[in-house]
């Protein structure tokens, strides 16, 4: 084309403006490449978890999978049930969740409904701080120095316990819920809390009755959100909770997590295509579907809300 | 005197009423007082438990905190294990996923703020990249192991960790570019097209120009995010006891540059923290606190550059 043109010997000007907007097309082609690049993570995520559990899942039945209670892949007396390492995972985010729910929404009011603009400028950037530590620290923190302390109030705890990693998971995901219910609160309008003051209202019946009954779906979001993060994280209860996979909802024994489990198998030399490999990806994908739906849900609650005022 | 009776007890009765009016204020002021010590209380228990992270990590740790720490290789007497394959480990994936993530990510944050038509294909990589920011990242880990390990077999190299972390701070790149944009305004871009700009012309010479302060707080903050990931290093299979070091990326023959290194097997700090944290022995402890206080201290200077810098850019725009 560009040849053609030329050949018929047009302007030089108009060619010039030709190679321009081919040089400005094929630069909108490399970026949208690079935006690409994130549906193509998200595909390659799905097509690699779905086609190692598809091997693992011509070894084991799906009804196993579900309904057996104990999951020991590695052994020679193998078994293949999801359920210990799901309430492993569901006990530490439960106990996580119990901490950051009433801490974080305490914050969250406090921060959108209490705190000055001078206190609000200080504590936010703490509050990111927090969020950036990474979480192997927080795993020495839980299984050294938590643990031992609980240990002086409850000394049958053993070492590795799901209560001290949930605890410390707890403050970890505090910021989330903080952030995200108070950007709830801020978004019910002025006019709600000044109907409120008018009527003689305090700023703690304000908050407390007008403020977060407003905000529930977005504080709900943070919530199922939180939960999303409480699911997925690893280093915390693979150094603090235990690997040893364990059918309880009790906090106070040690479990594994399905990311404890997965990290655990990490750690050794598994060979590439065998069960053991197959059913870290088995684990994956359950991992996932559960932190996708929470994210699913949360999302949609969260829109909900933007749309109401 | 019947009247004047009355009267007091008019009188009387409004003054109690009045008191009981002013004591329930003063109740409900007070409940507001307790409600916001408690609310600070509850902001506060994150810092503390930080400080208190941080102190009982330097304490436990501060034996360690010597020169040779840094310059031996891990062995099995804890007394004389060291950091040096772990940090210098960490330093090249560091630059591997600094190459990886950054150009893809602000390339992408510039097509989806400046190029991309609304129609659900923009609205597809939109729903991708939030999706992405909330996937755990051992699932990343998972991927690496069966893409890049196996799928493309790079082996558990550096190229493979720098490439997963990579991926795992894409949205938080894309994210950051695509809000410091979104603070230019229009007027901007309008005035560049009026003086005959094409929209490349107007894109890289005015609006990266203009976000380079933004995208630079979220480069550092996603960097800091990916010196402290454990879990996908560990799910690729990274192995901790490694007493060498990889090949040097430069040499003293042409062309100077060397790309050894990138398959090379490694390890880095939080690898290095964990590998001693789980052994019994508590010699290795004080080691593992030793370095999660250096990882604390390294992502805690990032995040609050990264953090004064956006305080800074906040201030300083006058359009």
């Amino acid at each position: 084309m560009l040849n053609n043109i030329t050949e018929l010997a047009i302007s030089p000007r108009l060619a010039k403006n030709i190679r321009r907007n081919v040089k400005e097309r094929v630069i909108e082609l490399i970026l949208m490449l690079a935006a690409l690049s994130a549906v193509f993570t998200t595909f390659a995520i799905v097509a690699i978890l779905l086609y190692e559990s598809f091997g693992f899942f011509e070894t084991v039945s799906l009804i196993d999978f579900f309904t057996d209670t104990q999951w020991t892949p590695l052994f020679e007396d193998a078994h293949y049930g999801i359920m210990p390492l799901i309430a492993g995972t569901l006990t530490t985010s439960l106990v996580a969740l119990a901490v950051a729910m009433p801490v974080g929404t305490i914050a969250a009011i406090y921060l959108s409904e209490f705190a000055s603009h001078k206190t609000r400028e200080i504590t936010k950037p703490i509050l990111e701080l927090l969020v950036g530590v990474p979480t192997i620290a927080f795993g020495y923190f839980a299984l050294l120095f938590v643990t031992p302390l609980l240990q002086i109030i409850y000394p049958d705890l053993p070492g590795f316990n799901m209560l001290s990693a949930g605890l410390v998971m707890g403050v970890m995901i505090v910021p989330y819920i903080a952030s995200v219910a108070e950007d709830a609160m801020r978004a019910v309008p002025m006019s709600m809390r000044e109907g409120s003051y008018a009527m003689g209202a305090t700023r703690f019946q304000t908050a407390l009755r007008v403020v977060t009954p407003a905000a529930t779906s977005g504080i709900v979001a943070a919530y199922i959100l939180a939960i999303s993060r409480a699911v997925g994280e690893t280093m915390v209860v693979a150094v603090a909770a235990g690997q040893q996979p364990n059918l309880t909802f009790d906090p106070t024994e040690g479990a594994a997590t399905i990311t404890a489990y997965i990290v655990q198998v990490a750690m050794g030399d598994l060979p590439h295509a065998s069960i053991g490999y197959q059913s870290i990806f088995a684990a994956g994908l359950v991992l996932f579907v559960m932190t996708l739906a929470f994210n699913i849900i949360g999302y949609v609650v969260r829109k909900k809300f933007r749309e109401q005022y | 005197m019947q009247a004047q009776d009355t009267q007091s007890n008019k009188k009387a009765s409004v003054l109690a009423d009045l008191e009981a009016v002013r004591s329930m204020i003063r109740r409900h002021k007070f409940n507001d007082l307790v409600f916001a010590s408690i609310g600070l209380v509850a902001l506060m228990i994150g810092l503390l438990t930080l400080l208190t992270l941080f102190i009982d990590l330097v304490m436990d740790g501060y034996p360690r905190f010597n020169m040779q720490f840094f310059s031996d290789f891990p062995s099995r007497r804890a007394g004389s294990a060291g950091l040096l394959s772990a940090w210098v480990g960490s330093v090249l994936v560091m630059a591997v996923t600094f190459l990886a993530a950054v150009p893809v990510g602000v390339a992408a944050g510039l097509y989806l703020e400046e190029y991309a038509p609304k129609n659900w294909f923009s609205d597809l990589i939109e729903i991708n990249v939030s999706n992405l920011a909330g996937v755990p990242s051992i699932i990343y880990g998972l991927l690496a192991l069966g893409l890049f390990v196996y799928g493309l077999d790079l082996g558990q190299s550096i190229l493979t960790a720098g490439l997963t972390l990579g991926l795992l701070i894409l949205p938080t790149v894309i994210v950051s570019t695509r809000e410091a944009i979104r603070g230019i305004p229009v007027a901007i871009r309008e005035a560049a097209y009026a003086v005959g700009a094409t929209k490349w012309q107007v894109v890289s010479d005015h609006v990266v120009k203009y976000s380079q302060g933004g995208i630079l707080t979220g480069v550092i903050i996603g960097m800091s995010r990916a010196i402290g990931e454990t879990a996908p290093i560990i799910t690729i299979g990274a192995l901790t006891f490694i007493a060498f070091l990889p090949p040097s990326p430069v040499t003293d023959v042409a062309p100077y540059l060397n790309f050894e290194w990138l398959s090379s097997g490694f390890t880095v700090l939080p690898i290095q923290m964990f590998n001693w944290l789980s052994r019994p022995d508590h010699a290795f402890h004080i080691n593992a606190a030793a370095t999660g206080a250096i990882i604390i201290l390294v992502t805690l200077l990032m995040n609050g550059t990264a953090i004064y810098l956006r305080y800074k850019i906040r201030k300083n725009i006058k359009w």
